[in-house]
């Protein structure tokens, strides 16, 4: 009777092809199972002559966060929009679970499983909360011309789905553009893990909030990797990362300027890796003032 | 923008379905009336009438209220698709002459390839949706702004009237198609009247009435109607999680170009001929109506019922001054003066009822 996500193939498809994707070796090839949701291999990214990515390698695993850092104009929106399907790669692999792929639009992403919640167009700011819930998938039932939505499935799944998550709305009915950033996000996460993303690929959620509300959001960051889904966490900030990340991807200008795992790394050295040279000792200046809020996440922290 | 009629009864079974909120039910009747787009032209509506009922005597007559409906009919038959266009983000400045090409065409291809006016008018469809369509797909693909794309159209549809009709009438009008096959019974369906109560209505009214009813159906209960609120109100996060925004916009101006099929053939067959300098300036009109009625310029927000009464307000002031007795001219005056009332009413109105939330 309802649909999750049925019948909506047209993603737009306004991007242009771009090269076909330069083959790698199978080396990097694994199995379905242990392997990693996503992995990518010497991506490379130009938009004309300006080079924004280059060799990038990235591996994403179910229950990990994988973040990536880096400074503004380093790259990371476009690797996550290669991963997001709005943008091809021009060279280097790009596997899902293994096989080799080339998303030709955000549907396609999505098709895979893979869930993108960008920091500014998350959601559609003047409509309600439980018509931005299912937007691109909304269930209907009904033949023919009376094929109508399931309002009534709708609101209450979209009011119980945020309640999971922590969120209390009065009524979904109110215009999501009424919500903080913080809880924007977070409707934005409660969508892709409701509907059944694997791969969720978050941009920069904390940078427009404040330290409590990138708290609340990282909670559920942490929430949607207990619950199995493979995470992309990109941000600047290496505390937020360091409080939830796995793996830590560093770009510089577009290419890799580190990776590591957690346990392979402090957050002492990770913040001297983002900030490089004479900003270093300006930013720890200003990272002794306002010391991390561990009490707001972190690997043992459990959502609500 | 959301649905304050009864909502259809929950589906059995529906999993969830105990989780709706009992405080969704305490949702202030207040507000709900606030949050309406199409709010603040009821009140403008109002004090239009109210107004014209003191200022002239015979404005309040049931044959005054014929005229008026028509009026606002011809008008609201357009508007209707052009709010479902705004609130997905495009213009259409090609509307008004759309609709004088529609009737040209099937006149046209009436008289001049065969004896059966029906040919013509299903001609006429196709034809007229192909530039809907046409537009949709030019605007999709270069991704210039509506507003380019449609004034092109707009010249290019306004020097084709005029030179077709020179080119193969010698004249600026068509020849008359009233002796012609099939004349009577499209003019029964496009430009026929009705009694009721003892008054004659035209039939364009009930064409206005049933486009409102469809397009709202649209808007709020279908899947249609959540993409083109997404495509006008955040193209990019709609795109983002899969809403077809190229396909629902191409849609949407062939819903401009079957409502301006609607009023071309109600032009046509009204009289039995067409002039091919009609349509210019409606565009203006059309919009007009729509964004008294509550849509946002910028797309995303409105309703089709704002933009019948949007029509509707255009439809009592242009017959009201007549009424009372006054020159025509100062038609545009009121009109500007209610565009911007009621712009301004519907941003304050928007601005309380999201304040509250
Ligand atoms: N659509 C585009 N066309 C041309 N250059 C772009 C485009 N998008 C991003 N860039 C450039 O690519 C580089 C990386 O941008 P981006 O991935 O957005 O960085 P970040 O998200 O890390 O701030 C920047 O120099 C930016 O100016
Ligand atoms: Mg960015």
């Amino acid at each position: 009777m309802t649909t999750k996500g049925d019948g909506v193939t047209d993603g737009g498809g306004e991007d242009t092809p771009a090269d076909a994707a330069g083959a790698v070796d199978a080396a990097g090839a694994v199995d379905a199972q242990g392997g990693p949701l996503v992995r990518l291999d010497g991506v490379s990214k130009h938009y004309g002559n300006v080079r924004a990515l280059e060799g990038v390698t990235l591996e994403v695993h179910a229950g990990e966060i994988s973040c990536v850092l880096g400074d503004n104009g380093a790259g990371k929106s476009t690797l996550i929009k290669i991963i997001a399907g709005l943008h091809r790669h021009d060279a280097g692999s790009f596997r899902i679970e293994g096989e080799e792929t080339t998303l030709g639009s955000p549907r396609e992403a999505l098709d895979r499983g893979i869930a993108t919640v960008y920091q500014d167009l998350a959601v559609v700011p003047l409509m309600p909360v439980w018509r931005n819930f299912f937007l691109g998938s909304e269930p209907t039932r009904g033949k023919g011309p009376f094929r109508r939505l399931d309002v009534p499935f709708m609101r209450a799944t979209t009011h119980a789905e945020l309640r999971r998550m922590g969120i209390d709305l009065r009524d979904v009915d109110q215009p999501i553009g009424t919500l903080s950033g913080g809880e924007r996000q977070c409707v934005a996460i409660a969508r892709a893990v409701y509907f059944g993303a694997k791969v969720l690929v978050l941009d920069e959620p904390t940078a427009a909030l404040g330290v409590k509300q990138s708290g609340v959001v990282l909670k559920y960051v942490a929430a949607a990797r207990d619950a199995g889904l493979g995470v992309v966490l990109i941000t600047h900030n290496p505390h937020h990362a360091y409080l939830v990340g796995d793996r830590f991807v560093l770009l510089k200008r577009g290419v890799m300027a580190g990776s590591h795992t957690r346990d392979e790394i402090t957050l002492d050295e990770l913040t001297r890796q983002m900030a490089g040279g004479s900003e270093l000792d300006d930013l720890r200046h200003e990272l002794e003032r306002a010391p991390a809020p561990a009490h707001l996440g972190g690997r043992a922290t459990k959502s609500a | 923008m959301t649905a304050t009629a009864p909502a259809p009864a929950p589906a059995p079974g529906a999993d969830g379905a105990d989780g709706t909120d009992e405080r969704l039910l305490g949702r202030s009747p207040l507000r709900k009336l606030l949050g309406r787009p199409e709010l603040g032209s009821v009140v403008g509506a109002i004090a239009v009438f109210v107004f014209f009922a003191f200022a002239a005597d015979s404005f309040v007559r049931g044959s005054s209220l014929s005229t008026v409906l028509y009026a606002s009919s011809t008008i609201g038959i357009m508007a209707v698709p052009v709010a479902l266009l705004m609130i997905g983000g495009e213009f259409d400045l090609s509307a008004g002459v759309l609709v004088t090409s529609s009737a040209l065409i099937s006149s046209m291809f009436s008289y001049q390839m065969t004896a059966n006016v029906w040919v013509g008018v299903g001609v006429s469809l196709l034809v007229t949706l192909a530039i809907g369509a046409f537009n949709g797909f030019m605007l999709t693909r270069t991704r210039l702004p509506s507003f380019i794309i449609t004034l092109g159209t707009y010249l290019m549809l306004t020097g084709m009237n005029l030179g077709f009709t020179q080119l193969i009438d010698g004249t600026v009008s068509t020849k008359s198609i009233a002796d012609m096959d099939g004349f009577d019974s499209a003019r029964a369906l496009f430009a026929s009247r009705f009694t009721l109560g003892g008054v004659g209505f035209r039939i364009t009214i009930l064409w206005w009435l049933a486009l409102v009813v469809v397009a709202t159906w649209i808007l709020l209960r279908t899947r249609a109607g959540n993409w083109i609120f997404a495509a006008g109100g955040s193209r990019d996060a709609a795109r983002a999680v899969g809403v077809p925004v190229a396909r629902t916009k191409i849609g949407l101006y062939m819903g401009v170009a079957l409502g301006a099929w609607i009023v071309g053939q109600h032009l046509l067959f009204s009289y039995d001929a067409v002039q091919s300098g009609e349509g210019v300036g409606n565009e203006l009109i059309y919009i007009i109506a729509a964004v008294i009625g509550g849509c946002l310029i910028t797309g995303g927000y409105g309703s089709a019922v704002g933009s019948a009464i949007g029509a509707l307000i255009f439809g009592m002031t242009s017959k009201g001054i007549v009424f009372a007795e006054w020159d025509p001219d100062w038609f545009k005056f009121f009109l500007g003066a209610m565009l911007l009332l009621a712009t301004l009413l519907n941003a304050w109105v928007r601005k309380r009822a999201e304040a509250t939330a």
